[in-house]
């Protein structure tokens, strides 16, 4: 029997309860967060009378990064995204959905950001620091001045997806223009931020931490800053192959009865006992995950994944 | 049908520039010299830079379509296609053809998502001004929009739209419509409100649908964005195998394709048929296609695609020419590098040199690609080109369909209004033949269970992969070390093909050619730029171009 490694080591709840979190606490949060999502009308009231009156703003900046982390939060569903950005939010700025370009949109960003109720600042995308910030400009402004101005004026800094977070792909080795994650970037600034991370993180994720801090909940982080409610358990922990990995059922290729049969993708590298995130049971796009289409777990919400977890197909 | 409407045009004189240029993937800044209304010259600058290349040096071959996908999460498979069917080309074995059947149905996906979320989100609001729909009678709405379709919505529907568009906007919190040009009678928008009407709903009818087109990538790739089922030697999703994933993907793309019938296309017709005047602009002379959708078994042969490729040159439809992959080089000479020779993409070599923003010699982290020498579009509009001229027998009667819609010639095509038209085209196109390939599929996998081979990463070897992804042609070259390593890997995308700087000629790209021309009605709302610009449909992450920020040194690819 194989043992789990690294932050594996501990069972989810006993990490959980290392971070005072009981799991009826956890469960509680979960299922406010799931009918949050649209998934039952139990606590929709009461969310739904904390998220009323006026629309908080949000600015959302696009640093260096692929817009994955934008594409999967519109695939958001229950609240579907046309739901979120009429209703519940007001989107003031997001490059790649608001209708005004250029000036207009920099001035869209102005406004926003010198709102009197203040704004939530989400950010997709890692920091590129080497050149003095000039591998990435925005409006003639380099994206580390952009957010070192912003980002001590937000209310809540949300670091969507593993470049925010931890700097991601492009702070891979040998990290040509030294992309950093958001934390990193400002550390000196005492600047605080949730990691949302994941590439791309799963929309509930997103939107489940957005809507925890509008309805004013705690939201529990772990050392890495990811919130707990989502990121508290391995993806070995609630595998739907775990059954195989415990009866010591592994695929030994992906061309393989084993592997046809959906045996264990341990030997064919799967990362899912070092990685923290709920894929498994959330899914994406309501109906697969990686695991799910017999490949192997990348482990891409933990930090360094793209160093530190590959070759992604050997263990 | 509706008379032609001239575009309006200011008397203004000097520089506009649109920084960020917003609704596409990246960061992307315009830089126009406008002289008397209209734009004399243009540059497009490609402002950020990753280094995805560079880090691909000294990995494992197989993991280079995991890396490669995050160029970019709208183009989210291709690249990931791309790299995988490179390092087959690099083992030179085949796939099983039920791999073949299974990618080519993702990336059909692919293309009905990313073309139906152009069309809405990225480029509609271009056109269709959302506050102007509150003045649209719905009773007149209803009618035109079940005249042009077969869609059946009720004057309720669009009260109900209304209802909550009015609500949104008495908030005074316009969230993402804040500061739109369409604000405040902009001279280039002139739909009806009922039209606007029409559009509004269905740009808000889109954001759901394209939930569900993801969806079925999703059946068999495991999640949109950023699919993981393709390895090389073809796919891992035995789920895939069974009636319940076909029958879940099945409905999913119906409903998909039955948005793209009765909205898509005819709401594209609808609008289009107003703004002719997007007919008179945004044209260029030359075109490349890759062909896509390779038949089962031939996964890497480019002349056993369903559509195949080619080149155009000089608008020349009757002269279709063999798409060469030796006649591709990429230039430098105003791009943020050092040098000013076109090299093939196995023998680039890579200083960067970076000046200063808003430089007019050298302005772009974007390299310029050329073919034979010539800058070329690709895109939708190239292979729609490329496929009509060959006689397609689904592009070319739906090519007649809609130009006699419009009542408009071939000649018309070469426009803004040509580009956004032939993406509804090959969306529609591709869109229809899915069924058939579903039923070829779920036919073959009576008789073979095999999704993939067991191949091992390619020593001393190189390869190419040629897709033709929803922006156009992309093609990922790589070469592999004695210890099965990947020496240097190459990625030349459509966007660098489409929006590059100028080569050492000064010849522009396509993008800044379509540019020239083009009339600006209110320089502080430029709005016919980012017509011609969307119409690209461009995306930036994919199109930067490689450095080694940490050293500085140039870095010299084997020549083969």
């Amino acid at each position: 029997m194989r043992i789990s490694v690294g932050l594996g080591k501990q069972s989810g709840e006993e990490r959980l309860e290392r971070h005072g979190v009981s799991r009826r606490d956890f469960m509680k949060f979960c299922t406010a967060v799931a009918v949050t999502m649209g998934m039952g009308p139990a606590f929709a009231d009461d969310v739904a009378a904390a998220l009323t009156g006026q629309r908080p703003n949000v600015v959302y900046l696009h640093t260096a990064e692929c817009t994955g982390c934008s594409e999967a939060l519109m695939r958001m569903y229950k609240p579907y995204i046309d739901s979120l950005i009429l209703d519940t939010i007001s989107l003031d700025y997001q490059e790649t959905i608001m209708a005004a370009a250029g000036q207009a949109a920099e001035d869209a960003l102005e406004q926003a950001v010198h709102s009197p109720q203040g704004f939530i600042l989400m950010v997709e995308g890692a920091i590129p620091t080497g050149l003095n910030g000039k591998y990435g400009y925005v409006g003639g402004q380099t994206m580390y001045d952009i957010c070192k101005d912003i980002l001590p004026k937000s209310k809540l800094n949300l670091a969507l997806g593993t470049c925010a977070s931890y700097g991601g792909i492009q702070a891979a080795r040998p990290n040509p223009t030294e992309a950093v994650g958001l934390g990193e970037a400002y550390a000196d600034m005492g600047i605080k931020v949730i990691n949302i991370p994941g590439c791309p993180p799963n929309p509930i994720n997103m939107v489940g931490t957005l809507v925890a801090y509008l309805s004013g909940m705690d939201i529990e982080l772990d050392e890495l800053g990811r919130p707990l409610m989502f990121y508290g358990q391995t993806v070995h922990d609630r595998c739907e192959r775990r059954k195989h990995f415990d009866a010591g059922e592994f695929a030994p290729s992906f061309n393989s009865e084993e592997a046809r049969k959906g045996w264990c993708l341990y030997d064919l590298g799967c990362k899912g006992p070092q990685t923290y995130n709920n894929c498994p049971v959330v899914l994406f796009n309501q109906t697969n995950w990686p695991v799910g289409a017999g490949s192997p777990c990348i482990g891409c919400s933990e930090p360094g994944f793209w160093d530190d977890m590959t070759p992604f197909y050997k263990n | 049908m509706s008379q032609v409407i001239k575009a309006p045009q200011s008397t203004y004189t000097g520089q506009v520039v649109v920084d960020p240029l917003t609704r596409i993937e990246g960061h992307l800044r315009i830089e126009a010299e406008v002289e008397n209304g209209k734009i004399k010259e243009a540059r497009c600058v490609g402002t950020l830079f990753r280094g995805l290349e560079i880090i691909l040096k000294g990995r494992n071959p197989f993991d280079a379509p995991h890396f490669t996908q995050r160029t970019c999460g709208v183009c989210t498979y291709s690249h990931s296609l791309a790299s995988t069917r490179a390092v087959e080309d690099a083992i030179n074995k085949p796939i099983p053809a039920n791999a073949t059947y299974l990618r080519n149905l993702v990336l059909a996906m692919l293309y009905l998502h990313d073309h139906l979320v152009h069309f809405y989100a990225l480029h509609a609001l271009d056109f269709v001004d959302v506050v102007n729909a509150l003045q649209g009678d719905p009773v007149k709405a209803a009618q035109i929009a079940n005249s042009i379709s077969n869609r059946k919505v009720t004057p309720d529907d669009y009260r109900a739209v209304q209802t909550k568009l009015k609500a949104f906007v008495d908030s005074g919190q316009l969230g993402p419509f804040t500061n739109a040009y369409f604000l405040g009678n902009h001279p280039a928008y002139h739909l009806s409100p009922e039209l606007n009407l029409i559009g509004t709903a269905d740009y808000l009818a889109a954001l759901r649908v394209q939930v569900k087109a993801a969806r079925a990538m999703a059946v068999f790739g495991a999640k949109n964005p950023h699919t993981q089922f393709t390895v090389p030697g073809g796919v891992t999703n035995y789920g895939a195998l069974t009636a319940e994933r076909i029958k879940e993907f099945t409905d999913l793309y119906k409903e998909t394709l039955t948005f793209i019938e009765d909205y898509y296309i005819p709401d594209l017709l609808a609008i289009a048929s107003q703004y002719k005047e997007c007919a008179t602009y945004g044209g260029t002379r030359n075109f490349m296609a890759f062909g896509e959708f390779p038949d089962p078994g031939c996964e890497r042969d480019l002349q056993k695609r369903w559509l195949r490729p080619g080149v155009i040159l000089d608008r020349k439809i009757g002269k279709v020419r063999d798409m060469d992959p030796n006649r591709i080089a990429e230039g430098v000479a105003h791009s943020w590098y050092v040098g000013d020779k076109a090299r093939h993409p196995y023998e680039g070599e890579t200083e960067p040199y970076f000046t200063k923003m808003g430089d007019k010699d050298k302005y772009s982290w974007l390299k310029a690609p050329r073919y034979d020498g010539i800058a070329v579009e690709t895109g939708p509009l190239a292979q729609v080109l490329v496929s009509y001229a060959q006689e397609h027998r689904t592009i070319k009667p739906m090519v007649d369909k809609v130009l006699g819609a419009l009542q408009i010639g071939p000649e018309a095509l070469f426009s803004t209004l040509g580009r956004t038209a032939a993406r509804g085209i090959e969306a529609l196109a591709v869109g229809q033949q899915v069924e058939t390939w579903i039923k070829q599929y779920q036919h073959n996998i009576t008789k073979d269970q095999q999704i993939v081979e067991n191949y091992e990463p390619p020593k001393s070897a190189r390869g190419v992969g040629f897709v033709n992804a929803p922006r156009g042609g992309l093609s990922h070259w790589i070469v592999t070390d004695d210890d099965a390593r990947i020496a240097n890997f190459q990625l030349v995308v459509p966007t660098t093909w489409n929006l590059s700087p100028r080569d050492a000629k000064n010849v522009p790209s396509a993008c800044e050619e379509a540019l020239v021309g083009t009339p600006v009605a209110d320089p502080a709302r430029p709005v016919e730029i980012l017509r011609v610009v969307h119409s690209f449909d461009p995306c930036i992450a994919c199109a930067v171009h490689v450095i080694d920020g940490e050293t500085n040194q140039v870095h010299k690819f084997k020549v083969l």
